[in-house]
């Protein structure tokens, strides 16, 4: 069984955010054919320790888990509100303080949401580039929600949640983890240090 | 086991009183708390080297023979030099020359150094960190076994029939340590040549450095210097302590609320919790650091710092006076009680190295 990772960065009870990220995940869920643990991380709850992470180099307690989890998952969707033409802050807190390497072609699907559409480009200039840093795969389909994609348009925001995470089931099947080197169980011998290897 | 303290030799703004100690306070502080550590019966002193503001010990070898002209116990240590951005020959000579005059009380921590403007401005790139590392300490390593060395690298000027002088004491070269928090190259490292590892594990939990720690014990086993639990291991500490531990936490708050690492960070109880900081009683302190043994194994040399975050010396001797009385007296017992026999007691010193060579 696979496990989809699901970041949230929305901080409203309840959040527009939040609600995109929920449907992004279940219909991704659902193009995996129901076979999928998915877990939901909450970046308000992880706030404060998100900054002392930052300040101490460590993730500690619950955190630590949330890392875990999204470095660990088949495949992840990450979800912001645009603010001032760019991700939040806390969002990007999040990325800064996951290990270097753990994205590396892990299949994501990124959303955003915010008042207008007028904002929906961050996605392109703001968010794609901030992944491709991190040597994610990033799925063609991002998915923008302003506030009256929620009311209006029926079937307009549910065609692009369903393009999307089509796009996300289809690169995580055909894309099993990668198996990474641990340099503390297998090292370079120091011969080859030494040697400049 | 050894027990010492290790100073990073910050000037440090005392967040309770305001005040901050001159250059020349602080650094008369650091030699009174050599004396103190050799006073109350502790085994090691070791001084950081840094080349910027808020840290006044650049000049390590320069303060340790003078701290060597005024103990007569004490080894006399490093925590780190900085193996990267000093020209490996000057530390081959300052070194040799201290341990003459220190009558062989000397050994020394390699370290790369993690301010990266200090790189540029001795003329290196911080990222050949790990080559620089590795290149200068393999010619640093010859320079103190062979009298004439002929040398060609990366990094310095060619060298053709020199001499490092004065010769290492006894031809005994100083035992060396090689400190790091997250490179499995310098445990590597530390294996290949037999040398000593220490962690500097502090700031951050327990996992991590149980990794890199057990990495150097595979390795050291698999380069010949003996089975896994017999490498040479040492460990960070960071305590304060009080009789009662209310009062402990109460007057250290405030330091650890603004210390220049964690400062305003997580709270004094979550980074107790998450790191080998300790904040309370003599007993507290003892109990946790035999816990360091229960995660890496027998170890031999056991480091407090004491000493940043602004304390006044008054405080920080008291410190070092219930460290020397009250815990390490007990740790000494209960390490050695615990000890196998084969697993060495101490980190090799002068005297056992000469015994060494010659047999």
């Amino acid at each position: 069984m696979s496990t989809l990772a699901v970041v949230s960065a929305g901080l409203g009870q309840p959040s527009a955010t939040r609600l995109l990220a929920d449907r992004l995940a279940a219909a991704t869920s659902a193009a995996l054919g129901g076979d999928a643990a998915v877990e939901k991380i909450e970046l308000r709850d992880h706030a404060h320790a998100m900054v002392d992470a930052t300040l101490t180099g460590f993730p500690s307690g619950t955190f630590r888990a949330a890392v875990e989890t999204v470095a660990n998952a088949d495949g992840l969707i990450a979800v912001t509100p645009i603010y001032s033409a760019s991700y939040s802050g806390l969002f990007k807190s999040f990325f800064d303080v996951l290990e270097r390497d753990v994205l590396d072609g892990k299949p994501v699907l990124l959303g955003a949401t915010g008042g207008t559409e007028r904002h929906s480009l961050a996605i392109d200039f703001a968010m794609r580039p901030l992944f491709a840093y991190l040597r994610a795969a990033v799925v063609p389909t991002a998915v923008y929600a302003a506030s009256e994609d929620w009311g209006g348009g029926a079937g307009r925001l549910a065609d692009r949640v369903t393009r999307a995470a089509g796009e996300l089931a289809a690169l995580m099947d055909a894309r099993p983890a990668p198996a990474k080197a641990d340099p503390y169980d297998d090292p370079v011998p120091f011969e080859d240090l030494l040697a400049g290897g | 086991m050894q027990f010492g303290i290790f100073t990073v030799g910050d000037v440090t703004r005392d967040p309770t009183t305001g005040s901050v100690p001159s250059e020349a306070e602080r650094i008369k502080a650091m030699v009174a708390i050599a004396d103190r550590a050799e006073e109350v019966g502790l085994d090691v002193f070791a001084t950081g080297e840094h080349h910027n503001p808020p840290f006044v010990p650049s000049s390590p070898t320069t303060m340790l023979g003078y701290i060597a002209a005024r103990t007569e116990r004490l080894i006399l240590s490093t925590a780190t030099t900085l193996i990267t951005t000093n020209d490996p020959v000057k530390i081959a000579e300052d070194f040799a020359m201290l341990q003459h005059l220190a009558g062989g009380r000397v050994d020394l921590m390699m370290g790369r150094g993690n301010t990266a403007p200090v790189y540029p401005w001795f003329g290196k790139d911080i990222r050949d960190g790990i080559d620089l590392a590795i290149e200068n300490y393999h010619l640093l390593h010859r320079l103190w076994r062979e009298d004439v060395v002929d040398w060609e690298g990366r990094f310095r000027t060619p060298l053709q029939s020199f001499t490092s002088t004065p010769r290492p004491l006894d031809d005994v070269p100083p035992f060396v340590w090689h400190g790091s928090i997250r490179s499995p190259e310098i445990a590597e490292q530390a294996a290949y040549y037999g040398d000593g590892f220490f962690a500097n594990h502090i700031f951050w939990p327990k996992e991590h450095f149980q990794r890199l720690i057990g990495l150097y014990r595979r390795r050291y086993e698999h380069y010949g210097h003996g089975s896994a639990d017999q490498a040479i291991v040492g460990l960070g500490g960071q305590v304060f302590m009080r009789k009662n531990s209310q009062d402990a936490v109460g007057e250290f708050r405030p330091y650890f609320d603004n210390a220049p690492v964690y400062g305003h960070g997580p709270s004094l109880e979550e980074f107790t919790a998450e790191t080998p900081l300790t904040v309370g009683s003599p007993q507290q302190v003892i109990d946790k650091t035999l816990t360091f043994r229960d995660s890496f194994g027998d170890y031999q040399r056991q480091l407090f710092l004491m000493d940043h975050a602004g304390l006044p010396l008054k405080t920080v001797l008291e410190q070092i006076d219930m460290l020397g009385e009250e815990v390490v007296p007990v740790l000494r017992k209960e390490f050695e009680a615990l000890r196998p026999a084969h697993v060495p007691a101490t980190a090799p010193t002068h005297a056992s190295r000469i015994t060494e060579e010659v047999r």
